[in-house]
C-alpha cells in the first residue's frame, strides 16, 4: 500500500495551537512542502512577527526570526541582505502586513527586495479576538464594526487588495492570490508558492503570494462554513490568480507548464 | 476504473473540523461519534470502500492528520 | 605606520570608525543634525560593496538592523532625538533578543519636534531603557570627534561581547564640528567574534531561532534575572570616567559630552584664578560610574551637576551620592549651549565667591 502524501519533513510533526479548520494549517504544510522540495530546508530562514503567525516559530523546522508588528519585510530585508543565499520567507497576516506594516511592505515591494512574502488574509485580527482588519469586508461584522465594516458613516474605510496595490510598483515581479477554501483552490496555492520561492532563488524580486484563509473562530462560523463563506463572499472582491507576473520563467499554473525555470 | 485508496485518520492529530468531509468527491467521511481525548470528534471513512485517493482531504487538513493510500 | 591625524566632521568620523570596525550593514533615514553620516554610510557603504539602505523610516532602519544582525552582521543606524523615539521599539525587541548592534543618536533639542541645535534631553530615554520592559544596554558619550570615533569602533566588540544594542550618544555639536582625529586602523577579518547563536548559519542540522517572546511568566523572568546578571558584570569590567582636578576641588562639576568640554574651560579659568574647581565626566552613562562618584562623595566634595537639558544625569549622581554630599543642578535646554562663563559663575555663586 503506497502513501501517496507525506508529513512535510520541514514541518514540525506536532499537534498546532491553531483552531479547527484554520488556514494557517494548510498554509504551513504548503510551504514546508515547497521548502521541501526545493531542498533548501538548511538555508531556510522564516520571519514570525505578530497575530496568529507568532506560532509559526513553533511549527517549522528550520531558522526563525521573531521580528516586531508590522516590520517583517524590515527585518528580512536586513536578513537577506546579509545571506543572500538563503530562502528568506516572511509569513504575515492582514494586520501585520497592511495595517501597522503598510510602509515596510510597500517600501521593500518598491525596493524589489527579494524574499517571499506569504501574505495570510483571514479579513480578520484572529490572535486579538476579531478586530476589523484592513482586509475586512463592507458589511463583515467584527468586535470594532460590530455593526459591519461601514466606510460611510463611520468612515471605516474600504477593504485594501494588497497585490493590485502593490502591482503598481515596478520591484514587484510576482504577485498571486490564492485561496485554501477548497481542494483545486489549494493546489494552485502551492503551485504559487513554490513559483514565488524558485524565482527568490534565482535572484527575482519582489514576491508575494496571498492566500485567502478562513478563521472559523472570529468569523464565528463553523469550519465548513467559513470554508463556504470565504468562496462566496471573499473571492468575488479578491480575485484569485496570478495577479502580476513579471517573472523571467512564464507559464501557467495549472496548465502543465514547467515551473523549474532557468538554471540557478 | 478508478484508483482504489483509503484515508488513515490520526484520530488525536484531528480537531474535527470535517474540511476534509466537506472536500471529499465521494463522501467517503464524516464525523466520529466517539470523541478523541482532546474533546473533538474526529473525522472517519464511513465509506472507505469509496475512496478514489484523490487526495483532497489530504490537501485541505490544517492539522496534516490524514494519510492518503493508494491500494 | 602610525595612522596620520586628519581633520573631520564629527559625523563623518563616526562614519569611518564604523566602517573601520567592520560594519557590514548601515540603515538609516534622514534626520539634521546627522545627516552628515548617512551621506557618509551611503557612499562608502556601497563603494566597498557593503550594505546601505535609506530607509523609509527610522522604525524600519531599526528592524532592518535587528534583522541584518540576527543573520549575523554587525549593524547600525543613527538618527537624531525624534528618530531615536521611533527606535525604541527596535531597540526594546533587541535588548530582549540579546541582538548586538550599533545606535548611534546625535541629540538634537526636545520634546516633539523641538529644534535641530545640539542638546542632552535624551538621557532619560538612553540610560532608563527607554522602550518597553525591564533591560538597559551600553550608552557611551564622547566629548569630542576623536573620541566619537574611538567609541563607534569600541561599540561594535562591546555590542558583540555582551550581546546588546551600544548607543553612542553625542550631540548636534559634537556631530558638526570638525576637529583633528587619529582613526583607528580596520578590524582584521579573523579579529571578528564568531556569532554561533545567528540565523542562516548554512550549518547542518544546526536551528537557531531569534525571538524576544517567551510567554510563560517564570521562564521569562529567569530570563530577564539571567540578563540582569550579565548587567552587573558589564557594570564591573566597563564602566568608565573621566577625572579632571578632582583631587583638591572645593566643586567637581559633573558632565558629559559637549557639557563637559564647556566645564573644562570652566575648570581652567577658575584654576587660574585660583580656584580650585574639577569635573567628573562619565563616560559611560550606563553603567553610570556610580561607585567611583560616591567614594568622591565621601571625600568631603560638593557636586554642580551640567547639561544640556532640564536635569536628567543629575539624578543619577544624586541616586550615586545618596545624600553625601550637596549635588546643585545648572542647565540650559531648547538647544542652548551653556558657556563657560556662565557655568563658571554658577559654580562661583554656590562657593560663595561671586564678589
Amino acid at each position: 500500500m503506497e502513501a501517496l502524501y507525506g508529513h512535510p519533513k520541514s514541518l514540525v510533526s506536532v499537534q498546532s495551537k491553531y483552531c479547527p479548520g484554520c488556514g494557517h494549517g494548510v498554509i504551513h504544510r504548503l510551504v514546508a512542502e515547497a521548502v521541501d522540495e526545493l531542498g533548501m530546508q538548511e538555508k531556510a530562514i522564516l520571519l514570525n512577527p505578530v497575530g496568529c503567525a507568532i506560532w509559526a516559530d513553533l511549527y517549522f523546522d528550520m531558522d526563525t526570526v521573531q521580528v516586531p508588528h508590522g516590520r517583517t519585510p524590515a527585518g528580512a530585508t536586513g536578513i537577506k541582505r546579509m545571506r543572500p543565499d538563503h530562502l528568506v520567507i516572511c509569513y504575515q497576516g492582514d494586520g501585520d502586513l497592511a495595517a501597522i506594516g503598510t510602509a515596510e511592505t510597500v517600501h521593500a515591494a518598491n525596493r524589489g527586495e527579494k524574499f517571499t512574502t506569504i501574505f495570510v488574509n483571514n479579513a480578520i485580527y484572529g490572535m486579538t479576538g476579531g478586530q476589523m482588519a484592513p482586509t475586512t469586508l463592507v458589511g463583515q461584522k467584527a468586535t470594532t464594526a460590530p455593526r459591519g465594516r461601514d466606510p460611510d458613516v463611520a468612515g471605516m474605510g474600504y477593504p485594501i487588495r494588497v497585490c493590485e496595490m502593490l502591482a503598481t510598483l515596478e520591484g514587484t515581479k510576482y504577485l498571486a492570490r490564492g485561496s485554501v477554501d477548497s481542494a483545486v483552490n489549494v493546489r494552485k496555492t502551492k503551485q504559487y508558492i513554490k513559483r514565488a520561492f524558485e524565482a527568490q532563488l534565482r535572484g527575482e524580486g519582489f514576491g508575494l503570494v496571498e492566500i485567502l484563509s478562513p478563521c472559523p473562530t472570529n468569523w464565528q462560523m463553523s469550519p465548513s462554513a467559513a470554508a463556504d463563506w470565504l468562496a462566496s463572499d471573499m473571492i468575488p472582491y479578491y480575485r484569485l490568480g496570478e495577479i502580476k507576473n513579471e517573472l523571467s520563467t512564464r507559464g501557467t499554473v495549472g496548465e502543465g507548464a514547467s515551473l523549474q525555470g532557468a538554471a540557478l | 476504473m478508478a484508483n482504489k485508496g483509503k484515508p488513515v485518520i490520526d484520530r488525536e492529530r484531528c480537531k474535527g473540523c470535517l474540511l476534509c468531509a466537506r472536500s471529499c468527491p465521494m463522501k467517503v467521511l464524516a464525523a466520529d461519534e466517539t470523541p478523541n481525548s482532546w474533546g473533538y470528534y474526529p473525522s472517519r471513512a464511513v465509506a472507505e470502500e469509496k475512496c478514489i485517493a484523490c487526495g483532497n482531504c489530504y490537501q485541505v487538513c490544517p492539522d496534516v492528520a490524514i494519510t492518503v493510500y493508494k491500494l | 605606520m602610525a595612522e596620520e591625524k586628519c581633520l573631520m566632521k564629527g559625523n563623518e568620523a563616526i562614519g569611518e570608525a564604523a566602517i573601520r570596525a567592520g560594519c557590514d550593514a548601515y540603515f538609516g533615514y534622514p534626520i539634521t543634525p546627522q545627516n552628515e553620516l548617512t551621506a557618509y554610510m551611503a557612499k562608502n557603504m556601497l563603494d566597498s560593496g557593503r550594505i546601505f539602505i535609506q530607509a523609509e523610516s527610522e522604525v524600519a532602519a531599526m528592524s532592518m538592523v535587528f534583522g541584518a544582525s540576527s543573520a549575523g552582521g554587525r549593524a547600525m543606524t543613527s538618527s537624531s532625538s525624534p528618530g531615536v523615539s521611533l527606535k525604541q521599539e527596535g531597540i526594546s525587541y533587541a535588548c530582549g533578543a540579546d541582538i548586538p548592534c550599533v545606535v548611534v543618536n546625535v541629540q538634537r533639542a526636545g520634546p516633539g519636534l523641538g529644534g535641530i541645535s545640539p542638546a542632552q534631553g535624551d538621557y532619560f530615554q538612553a540610560t532608563r531603557g527607554g522602550g518597553h520592559g525591564d533591560y538597559y544596554h551600553i550608552v557611551l558619550a564622547p566629548k569630542s570627534v576623536q573620541e566619537a570615533a574611538d567609541l563607534t569602533y569600541e561599540a561594535f566588540d562591546l555590542a558583540d561581547k555582551w550581546r546588546m544594542p551600544v548607543m553612542v550618544l553625542a550631540d548636534g555639536l559634537i556631530g558638526q564640528m570638525m576637529e583633528g582625529v587619529v582613526l583607528p586602523p580596520p578590524l582584521e577579518g579573523c579579529k571578528r567574534p564568531d556569532r554561533p547563536w545567528a540565523v542562516g548559519s548554512g550549518k547542518s542540522g544546526a536551528r537557531n531561532r531569534i525571538s524576544s517572546c517567551i510567554l510563560d511568566p517564570e521562564t521569562l523572568e529567569a530570563a530577564i534575572h539571567s540578563r540582569y546578571e550579565r548587567y552587573e558584570a558589564i557594570a564591573k569590567e566597563r564602566t568608565s570616567f573621566e577625572e579632571i582636578e578632582v583631587g583638591d576641588a572645593e566643586l567637581v562639576f559633573v558632565a558629559y559630552g559637549t557639557s563637559a568640554r564647556v566645564c573644562l574651560g570652566a575648570v581652567q579659568a577658575a584654576r587660574k584664578a585660583g580656584l580650585k574647581l574639577g569635573l567628573f565626566r562619565p563616560i559611560t552613562l550606563w553603567p553610570f560610574p556610580s561607585e567611583r562618584l560616591a567614594s568622591i562623595a565621601s571625600d568631603g566634595k560638593r557636586f554642580l551637576a551640567v547639561e544640556m537639558s532640564m536635569g536628567q544625569m543629575v539624578q543619577d549622581v544624586r541616586l550615586a551620592v545618596n545624600g553625601a554630599a550637596q549635588v546643585d543642578f545648572f542647565g540650559r535646554c531648547g538647544g542652548v549651549v551653556p558657556s563657560e562663563e556662565e557655568v563658571l559663575a554658577v559654580a562661583k555663586k554656590l562657593l560663595g565667591r561671586d564678589a
